[in-house]
């Protein structure tokens, strides 16, 4: 990254978070939960810090200008302390479910490819247009189809948690990431001391990973047959004839007891919730602050409304002034308020601060110089 | 726990009661070791804990509904002189074992009572409450568990049965039968018992007691598992990962801290290991080298182990075949008990 992305996108960060104090979400007991972030100009993750209050957080995030924050979904008694020192108290439930994971088709057509040796955009599927280097790496750039798929996978997700789990839907917070994705927070007394395998186990349940065949009607050889699941029925017996449709399933059950496991197996990819299990199943994970800018994006991490569509929109809190970035794009996109840009093959633009800086984010532009100074320093 | 009948005692003597029921009854642990009106109970001792050590679950008149005083004294002090015999042999494997036999003892009874439609019915529901803090709910379908008291325990079972995925869920409760409410905190009833074992003074020796203490330190001696490497060949997980990083495809993290840890702990020191990482896209040597050293523990830090089959699962680096039947750990796999 150039000195004057650097410079675009440390003004424009420490902008929001001196002037839009209002998007940050302090974490409730902040003395507890470890902090940590990331900054330009300085490789990896600065972790294992401890705020006491919330003018800490402020004066970090103004100071530091951090290109991401996360906080810790667990609390500790000495939160800045090793991880082996840190004496866990509880966790809130996360679940992820981020686009990149849900095999869309749509996805080539709105990801670009940013060249590791000469920088370069090009089209993804392919090496670098400009150098033929195969060492690329893919951007995707917003997208309404991933988006709602992401939400919908989110809503199932949900439904899962309040009906077979028990969960109060008071208790489930669901944000949007601020690149392409969803993260819900579950704050639930009794779910709260769960380890790391019971979490697991969580999120192999709404994934619908690891059912057997008997246990869905189909026995080993010689053992009575059940009723195949059928609709209406609640629970994952319901959820798997509604998707999978009870023909299908008698089908496969008239094959025999393996091939009927074979498509309990397969079907998790259709009637589960599309989770990152890693993410749910780790106790000592920091996760992306809500209100905090996500450094894929310039973007924030902001509360998920019922409907996706305008969700580009309401996360774009950047200022909207005018700067000027070199621009290379094949592809036309939308962020913010901004209806469509691009494509741009190479060449000087005038774009809003919040788009400048999604682009620099994404690797289809740079700033041109000194576009970075007109922020606050 | 509060207020433990006669016959709950009889059938749950782990129950710290059974203690004060000995002593209510006049006795003590000294009265058993030198009176030798009282070896009959020595006896039954010895049977319930050579029960154990064959894997059987002892039986008496109490199973059959004998609640007589005699039939309940005789429970009662004979569970109590087993422990202490056990105690003072420091026959851990037996521990081990008896704990194991008289939770699935217990069982027995918590089952029947769970399925009785009585009063009886609360000391079970009472005991999961009390003791582990399960607070089970009778239904017309039969009992409910609630999710993260299932999971708690489910998570330590190998059977897939058990996976909550396997389970009729529903509004944050897992429906059991009573079997399977008992089933669910058999292994804690067993450790409730082994740690009652383990934390109880050790007796001073007593002349009644030492025939038997060194028959039980015989049988726990020839109870320590004895393992021998069958094979060397290595398990599926482990033959993918390599197959993947042969091809000169990704191999995620996991799976490379799999491969790692998996072959550190079947002795191939790092030299031997870092070779097998140069097929990765990312492959470079000092990074490769740093990882190793620091899974290995090299240096005076943490030695990491292989992780557990069912993380691996989770992570989807699990290719489970038939020979991975009863393992629970890439460690296990070609392992053998001795016979």
């Amino acid at each position: 990254m150039s000195g004057d992305d650097e410079a675009l996108l440390r003004g424009a960060i420490k902008e929001y978070y001196i002037e839009s104090r209002e998007h940050v979400v302090v974490p409730d007991q902040i003395a507890s939960r470890e902090f940590g972030y990331q900054k330009l100009g300085y490789d990896g993750m600065i972790r294992h810090q401890s705020l006491p209050d919330e003018g800490a957080l402020r004066v970090l995030l103004s100071r530091e200008a951090p290109t991401d924050v996360y906080c810790s979904n667990a609390r500790y008694l000495f939160p800045s302390m090793p991880m082996k020192e840190k004496e866990w108290q509880g966790a809130d439930l996360i679940f992820d479910i981020d686009a990149k994971d849900l095999d869309m088709p749509c996805r080539e057509g709105h990801s670009v490819a940013v060249c590791s040796e000469c920088s370069r955009v090009s089209p993804a599927g392919g090496p670098c247009a400009a150098c033929s280097s195969s060492k690329v790496s893919l951007r995707s750039l917003p997208c309404q189809k991933c988006i709602k798929a992401a939400h919908d996978e989110t809503e199932k997700l949900k439904s899962i948690l309040c009906g077979d789990l028990g969960v109060d839907p008071a208790s489930i917070t669901v944000y949007f990431s601020g690149n392409e994705g969803y993260h819900t927070h579950v704050r639930a007394a009794d779910l709260d001391g769960l380890g790391s395998r019971e979490r697991r186990e969580l999120a192999d349940y709404v994934m619908f990973r690891g059912a057997v065949a008997e246990a869905y009607g189909v026995p080993r050889q010689g053992a009575k047959r059940r009723d195949l699941p059928a609709r209406g029925e609640r629970g994952w017996r319901g959820r798997l004839a509604a998707g999978l449709g009870a023909e299908a399933l008698k089908k496969a059950a008239a094959g025999g007891r393996d091939r009927y496991q074979g498509a309990l197996e397969a079907a998790s990819a259709a009637v589960g919730a599309r989770i990152d299990p890693q993410v749910t199943g780790d106790i000592h994970r920091i996760f992306r602050m809500p209100g905090s800018l996500n450094g894929k994006s310039g973007l924030s991490k902001v509360r998920a409304g019922p409907s996706p569509a305008g969700i580009y929109a309401e996360s774009c809190l950047l200022a909207d002034r005018p700067v000027e970035v070199l621009a290379e794009c094949p592809h036309r996109f939308s962020v913010g308020r901004r209806r469509s840009l691009g494509p741009y093959s190479r060449e000087r633009a005038t774009v809003p601060l919040y788009a400048a800086v999604y682009m620099v984010c994404k690797g289809v532009a740079t700033a041109a110089a000194g576009a970075g100074g007109q922020g606050v320093n | 726990m509060e207020g433990i009948g006669r016959l709950e005692c009889a059938r749950y003597p782990f129950l710290a009661n059974a203690g004060e029921y000995i002593a209510d009854k006049g006795f003590t642990i000294e009265a058993f070791g030198t009176d030798p009106d009282l070896v009959p109970f020595i006896e039954l001792a010895m049977r319930r804990i050579e029960a154990a050590a064959s894997g059987l679950v002892y039986s008496s008149g109490l199973d059959a509904g004998d609640a007589s005083e005699q039939s309940v004294d005789r429970e009662v002090f004979s569970f109590v002189v087993a422990t202490v015999l056990l105690r003072a042999a420091g026959a851990r494997s037996l521990v081990r074992r008896f704990a194991l036999s008289e939770s699935r003892r217990a069982e027995r009874f918590l089952e029947r009572s769970l399925a009785r439609e009585s009063r009886e019915r609360d000391m079970p529901a009472r005991l999961l409450e009390g003791l582990f803090s399960v607070r089970v709910r009778r239904a017309d379908y039969g009992y409910g568990v609630p999710v993260a008291s299932y999971v708690r325990r489910s998570v330590n079972f190998h059977e897939r049965e058990w996976k909550l995925v396997n389970r009729d869920v529903h509004a944050g409760l897992v429906r059991l039968t009573a079997h399977q409410v008992v089933r669910l905190v058999r292994q804690e009833l067993a450790d409730h018992i082994a740690e009652r074992i383990r934390q109880s003074p050790t007796p001073p020796t007593l002349p009644n007691f030492e025939p038997h203490v060194a028959r039980i330190r015989g049988l726990s001696e020839s109870l320590e598992p004895k393992y021998a490497e069958v094979t060397g060949e290595h398990p599926p997980c482990v033959k993918h990962a390599m197959a993947v990083l042969e091809r000169g495809e990704n191999l995620p993290h996991s799976g490379r801290f799999m491969l790692a840890t998996f072959l550190l702990g079947r002795g191939w020191d790092v030299g031997r290991i870092a070779p097998l990482f140069k097929g990765a896209p990312d492959y470079n040597e000092k990074t490769t080298l740093y990882q190793l050293n620091n899974i290995s523990g090299a240096g005076g830090g943490t030695r990491y182990s292989c992780p557990l089959c069912d993380k691996l699962e989770s992570q989807g680096l699990c290719h489970r075949t038939a020979e991975c039947e009863g393992i629970i750990s890439p460690m296990q796999f070609g392992r053998r008990r001795e016979a």
